[in-house]
């Protein structure tokens, strides 16, 4: 028998080396942009810092407009196993993409908007590419209001200076 | 393994979760809060309480179904266990650690 003291002292002065996570996701594909979620969310459920860096095509995941109406690729993606012809015709996209965010509705995955909202009463932090939001003219009142603001590549990188920080490019 | 919280013996798993949470009680949930260095309330006992309820139910929880729950939204639950609220508040309420990504 042993007191609860002992090992729970060892496992707090044990550092953890893992502080902080930056994460960059640039597509707007459902895969892509769940990836970035619940990489970024998972994050902070272990106690981590955590920020979402959105550039090129990852800004339609900041646009309320666009949030909940993201696709997965059916052309060019081959773990779907649908040939490139078949995969082109109209339609195939939305309705592979409906499929597919039905089955993350049987899993209790939360839609785009409400994961966002998940992840931000976490405390984790969003950010849009300055560059990216030039490129395709959107102003900040075409992102959803509760960003944490738009950044250059220098802006971004000064954020992960802290010791224990680790970048992701999704 | 078997060790002694708060003057008692009770069976915990490697990572500290109590392996059965009928040895639960609100001392022993004060002691590993306290390793935890969180000083419980009486609205850390209400999310407990709902914690174990589900529990008991067979409920997967996860951070979504408890700020769906009506009883305590993310922000504050992340505030009152602070630095992974789901973990920490089940380890706390004497249940097995959450399966959950979300």
């Amino acid at each position: 028998m042993e007191t609860l003291e002992a090992p729970v002292k060892d496992k707090k002065e044990k550092k953890r080396a893992l502080k902080k996570l930056m994460i960059i996701n640039s597509k707007a594909t459902v895969d892509s942009v769940y990836a970035a979620l619940i990489l970024a969310n998972g994050a902070r459920m272990e106690g981590l810092e955590s920020e979402i860096f959105c550039t090129f095509f990852g800004l339609e995941m900041l646009q309320p407009k666009k949030m909940d109406h993201l696709h997965v690729a059916t052309v060019g993606n081959p773990g779907l196993h649908i040939p490139t012809m078949i995969g082109g015709l109209p339609g195939m996209e939305t309705l592979a993409s409906t499929m597919m965010k039905r089955e993350m509705d049987k899993l209790d995955i939360p839609p785009v908007s409400e994961f966002l909202e998940i992840y931000k009463a976490s405390g984790g932090k969003l950010f849009a590419c300055k560059l990216a939001m030039d490129m395709f003219h959107l102003k900040e009142e075409d992102l959803w209001e509760e960003i944490d603001g738009v950044l250059t590549v220098g802006d971004f990188y000064e954020r992960g200076q802290k010791e224990g920080t680790q970048i992701l490019f999704i | 393994m078997e060790t002694i919280i708060a003057n008692r013996p009770v069976e915990l798993n490697e990572q500290g979760y109590l392996l059965n949470m009928d040895q639960w009680d609100k001392e022993i949930a004060r002691s590993i809060a306290a390793e935890e260095d969180i000083e419980l309330t009486d609205r850390h006992f209400e999310i407990l309480d709902y914690l174990r309820t589900e529990q008991e139910k067979g409920t997967a929880l996860s951070i979504r179904r408890v700020g769906k729950s009506g009883v305590v939204d993310i922000k504050e639950f992340y505030q009152l266990f602070p630095n992974g609220p789901l973990k920490k508040a089940s380890r706390i309420a004497g249940i097995p650690k959450p399966a959950s990504c979300i």
